[in-house]
Parts: structure tokens; sequence; C-alpha cells
């Protein structure tokens, strides 16, 4: 079992907990116990700060204004980029396209592609995306007669690599993967997914949504050639994130969307685009978001993504053993790299009455198919009672959660 | 019984439980009861898609009043269909149009009835309503 107290030398996790005014909430007469970190991240009162000290003291629209607002908001916002730049590592900062978010970012470039895209192609996706990332690759299919085939996956929950090996050929043009899956945790091995593809000569993009909280990547030394994020689930607020793509495939791809920002020059017989990262950019962003991301990116890494993943780790190995404790309860996904995700059953009670059980006891779980169809399909279930945890949760929450388990079956057998 | 009254009857007896864990454990007693609706029904076009509950609905009329039984594979979901199906089933079809459903927010369940919520008893409601109103015209 884990040593408590080593763990908690390197991240004092009562500090941290002041940071998150959230958790200091009732729900249902129960202190919160948040456990679908997953599903979207809590926010610290530093990023809470950044957002308000937007709107009250330099709100104004970017790059166009000749007024000081409007330059210390770009100026602002530029510094989000620049620190997004270096915490993954990028080359260069305008590989930085700011998005909505990694739906978005998916979308981006499987837009582009079809103009990449010819019958005959192949574009791989694995076994166990998001089901919403599936259908982007599924457009571009029936927009170019290429075809999708699926990297399948083991009962643990893993990519079968020898398959994908099998899969890849000359007919390869694009490879799709999460970094980390959100419905089982599963860290999928990208280096070698990356490597394999570019020796067929197809490209990559990498799904980070689940990862960036856990992992701090290096995308230049991943020599991923696109990587997409979501600031939500890595302490930031909803409805921002980025596309990281390299410069030679930016230029490559045509504008996703027409709109100010984005353009060089407009006359009505032609418009030339603007440089990167602007020409992905059409339209006024989510400027206060931008920012508010790069604080959470501050945040996390002053506490450090080492001590954050160590502290995860105990944390889930601890839920793990105390989980499979429970007479009938069954891990789904239990692949040797994971984070700290852990999707369970008990025997045949539907996740639906377990999660609302445990609400009732003030813990916050996601049930259900975690937007993940096919791979509850795979394993032939309905869905999963899915815990998620954060470097701001204690043991001392999952022995709620382990209680609360243990209620809900005693009341649904 | 008229739907008032039975709906009167229901906050009666939820209101001798102390808290949520004995509604929910009479609730889940529901749930577990006998099949609420005929296996054959328990087919793809009977199905509402909530999110992550399925619901099945079936709906019948007998002589003038409308018979409806339903299912879901979620116990708690079937417990409360359990309710509704005692509130709507064997009434005049006019009877279920005009019924409301505040009864449920008394007896301390309205979460389960947010038009958010993935279980499919809002669809559910919405589907019995549009049975009676079928059966209503087919009377008019
Ligand atoms: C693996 C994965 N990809 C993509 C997404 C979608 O992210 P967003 O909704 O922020 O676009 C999620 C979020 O649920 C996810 O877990």
């Amino acid at each position: 079992m884990t040593n408590k107290n080593t763990i908690a030398a390197k991240l004092d996790v009562d500090v941290i907990r002041k940071d998150f005014p959230i958790l200091k909430r009732k729900v249902n007469g129960q202190s919160l116990v948040y456990l679908d970190n997953a599903a979207t991240s809590q926010t610290p009162q530093q990023v809470i700060d950044a957002i308000v000290d937007y709107y009250q003291n330099y709100n104004a629209n970017i790059h166009r204004g000749v007024h000081s607002l409007s330059q210390e908001a770009t100026d602002a916002y530029e510094t989000a980029r620049e620190k997004i730049r270096a915490h993954f590592n990028i080359g260069k900062r305008h590989e930085v396209i700011f998005t909505s978010g990694t739906t978005h970012a998916i979308n981006l470039v499987a837009s582009g592609f079809t103009h990449f895209l010819k019958e005959g192609d192949e574009i791989l996706v694995s076994a166990l995306e998001h089901h919403s990332n599936i259908v982007p690759w599924q457009m571009l299919c029936e927009r170019t007669g290429a075809k999708l085939r699926v990297i399948p996956m083991t009962m643990n929950g893993e990519l079968k690599m020898e398959e994908y090996h099998r899969l890849l050929s000359e007919r390869t043009k694009l490879v799709f993967c999460n970094h980390v899956s959100n419905a089982l945790g599963t860290i999928n091995p990208i280096e070698g997914i990356i490597g394999a593809a570019h020796k067929v000569g197809a490209a990559v993009l990498i799904d980070g949504a689940q990862a960036a909280a856990h992992i701090k990547s290096d995308l230049q030394k991943l020599d991923v050639d696109f990587y997409t994020v979501s600031a939500h689930k890595m302490c930031g607020p909803t409805g921002v994130g980025i596309l990281y793509g390299k410069e030679k495939w930016l230029n490559k791809l045509p504008p996703y969307q027409g709109g100010g920002e984005m353009i060089a020059e407009v006359t009505f017989e032609k418009t030339t685009y603007a440089n990167l990262p602007h020409k992905f950019e059409a339209g006024t962003p989510n400027i206060c978001g931008g920012i508010a991301f790069g604080a959470a990116l501050d945040y996390m890494n002053t506490i450090g993504f080492e001590a954050i993943s160590e502290y995860e780790d105990a944390l889930v190995d601890y839920a793990t053993e105390q989980l499979l404790a429970i007479d009938g309860l069954k891990i789904y996904g239990t692949a040797k790299h994971k984070t700290s995700v852990v999707s369970f059953n008990i025997e045949d009670i539907h996740p639906y009455d377990i999660g609302t059980i445990l609400d009732k006891m003030g813990i916050a779980v996601r049930t259900g198919h975690h937007c993940a169809q096919p791979i509850m399909d795979f394993y032939q279930i309905p869905g999963t009672v899915r815990a998620s945890f954060s470097f701001y949760n204690t043991m001392e929450e999952v022995d709620k959660l382990v209680e609360a388990v243990k209620k809900a079956k005693s009341m649904l057998l | 019984m008229t739907i008032q009254e039975i709906q009167e009857e229901i906050v009666d007896e939820f209101s001798m439980f102390e808290d949520w864990m004995q509604r929910y454990e009479y609730m889940i007693e529901l749930g577990k009861s006998l099949p609420l609706i005929d296996g054959q029904y328990k087919t793809e076009d009977h199905i509402i898609k909530g999110c992550q509950s399925k619901v099945w609905v079936h709906a019948e009329m007998k002589d003038d009043k409308v018979v409806f039984t339903a299912d879901s594979d979620a116990i708690i979901t079937k417990g409360i269909i359990a309710i509704l199906i005692r509130v709507f089933s064997n009434q005049k079809p006019q009877d279920v149009i005009n019924a409301s459903t505040d009864f449920i927010d008394e007896i301390g369940l309205k979460e389960h009835l947010s038009p958010t919520r993935a279980n499919g008893l809002v669809s559910m409601i919405k589907q019995l309503k549009l049975y009676a109103v079928a059966y209503q015209a087919q009377l008019n």
C-alpha cells in the first residue's frame, strides 16, 4: 500500500484545497466530494482572479485597437500563448492556435484534410476514442472517399500495437489517437504510434484533452504533427483550448472559418489570409479564457507535474485497492499505464443507479458511456461508474467514495 | 380514484419517510417489483432514449381509459416509473392530458424530472401525454 506520508511531503493537499473555493460546497447537505475531474476540473482562486482582473481592468478587443486597453489585452493574450508554447515545449509561438477546445481543434484539422485525401486513402483511429471525436473523421471519409480503420484494443483497455503496425501502410494518411482515454484512463504509447506512422508518411493527431492535466508533454520531442488540449480539464475555464500544429502543416492547411482576424487583405475579388496563427483564429476569440488558461498553467506548474502525477497515482492505487475489495465490483481498464481514473460496475447494477445514490451522498462521479459508446459495446455493458481523481482530492475522499459505493450496493442489490 | 386523489395518496405515503435514504429504498423496492411492461413491448420501437437509462413505454385503450405500461433498465428510474404509472394509468385520456406532475416535487424527487436529467423520464411523461392526446382525438 502507498505510504501516505512520503506523498504528502511533496504535495500539501490541505494547502492546495484552500485554493479551490468550490471544494467548500455542500451538495445534498453533504460536503462535496468531487470525483468527476476527467469531465472538467475545478478552478483555483488564482485562475478566478485572472478572469475577474481581465473584466475589471482591461477588457478590450485584441489585435485591432490603437488604445491602451486593447494593447494590454493583446499583450496578456499573447503572453498566455507564449506560456502555452513554453509549457508544451512547442517550437514556435504561432504553432499554438487558440480554439474553443479539443473538439474545435479536431474539426479544424479534419476539415483541412479534405484537400489532402482521396479515395483509397486510409485514416486510422484507435478503438479508445471519445465517440464525438470519431464523427469528424467519419465526415471526412464521406467527403473524400477515404476509409476509416480502427486500431483494436485488448480487454485490459490497451491498444493492440501489433495490429496497429499491421494496419499501417502507404495508404495511411492520418492517424488519430488520444494520449489518454477518458473512459478508462489508459495512457497510450504515443511515441511508438507517432514514430511508426511517420515511417509510412502519415500525419498524426494526438488528442491530449485527458492527458494534459496529468502529463507535461514535450511536443517537439514527441515529433507529433498535431496535438489538442482543452483548458477546462486542467484548472482553466471552459470554452478554450489549443491546437498545436507543426508549422509546415499549418501552412498547408486551408483556413477553417472565414471572418475577422484571419485575413490580410480583402476585396470582393480575392482575400489573402493572415499569417499564422491568425489564419485559424477568425473572429473575436475567447480572450479572457486564453488569459485564464495561461494562469491555470502557471498554477499547475507551481505545484509541479511530477508531484501531481505522483500524488494522483497514489490516490488511484489506493482507490483501486479499496474498491476491488468490494465483492462483485469489476474495474474496466486495467492498463499498465493509466491516469487517475477508475471505471467500474458492480454485478449488473445499472451505473445510473449507483451514480444517483452517490450524488445523494455528496459524491460527484460520472456515469454512463462517457461518450465512448464503442468501448462500452466492446465490453457489452451500458456504461460504467467513473471516478476520476485530481491532485486536490484526498485519501479521505477515496474512503468516502468506497463507503458510499458499499452503501449503494447494499441498497440496490 | 382520480389522478388528484392518487397523487395525494402518494404524497401522504412519502411524508412518512424521514430522509432521502428511506425514500430511495422505497423506490428501489418499487423498481425491483414485478415487470411493469409485457416483454413483447420491450422493443426498439417502444424505447425512449434517455442518455443513460433506457425507458420503454406502451399504451392501449381499455374501455374509455388509457392503460400504460413501462419499464427501465435502471432500478431507481423504474421505481419512479412505477409511481407515474400508478398516477396516469387507467385514467381517461383527457384527465391524463390535464394532469400536472407537481406532486413529484412534493415527494422530494424533483431532480429526477429535471429536463436536463439524462434518465428518460421527462421524455416518458411527454410520451404518456402524447398517447393520451392521440386517444382523445380518436374519441372526439
Ligand atoms: C479524450 C477527450 N477528447 C476530447 C474531449 C472533448 O473536449 P472538449 O469538450 O473540451 O472539446 C474530451 C472531453 O470530454 C475528452 O475526454
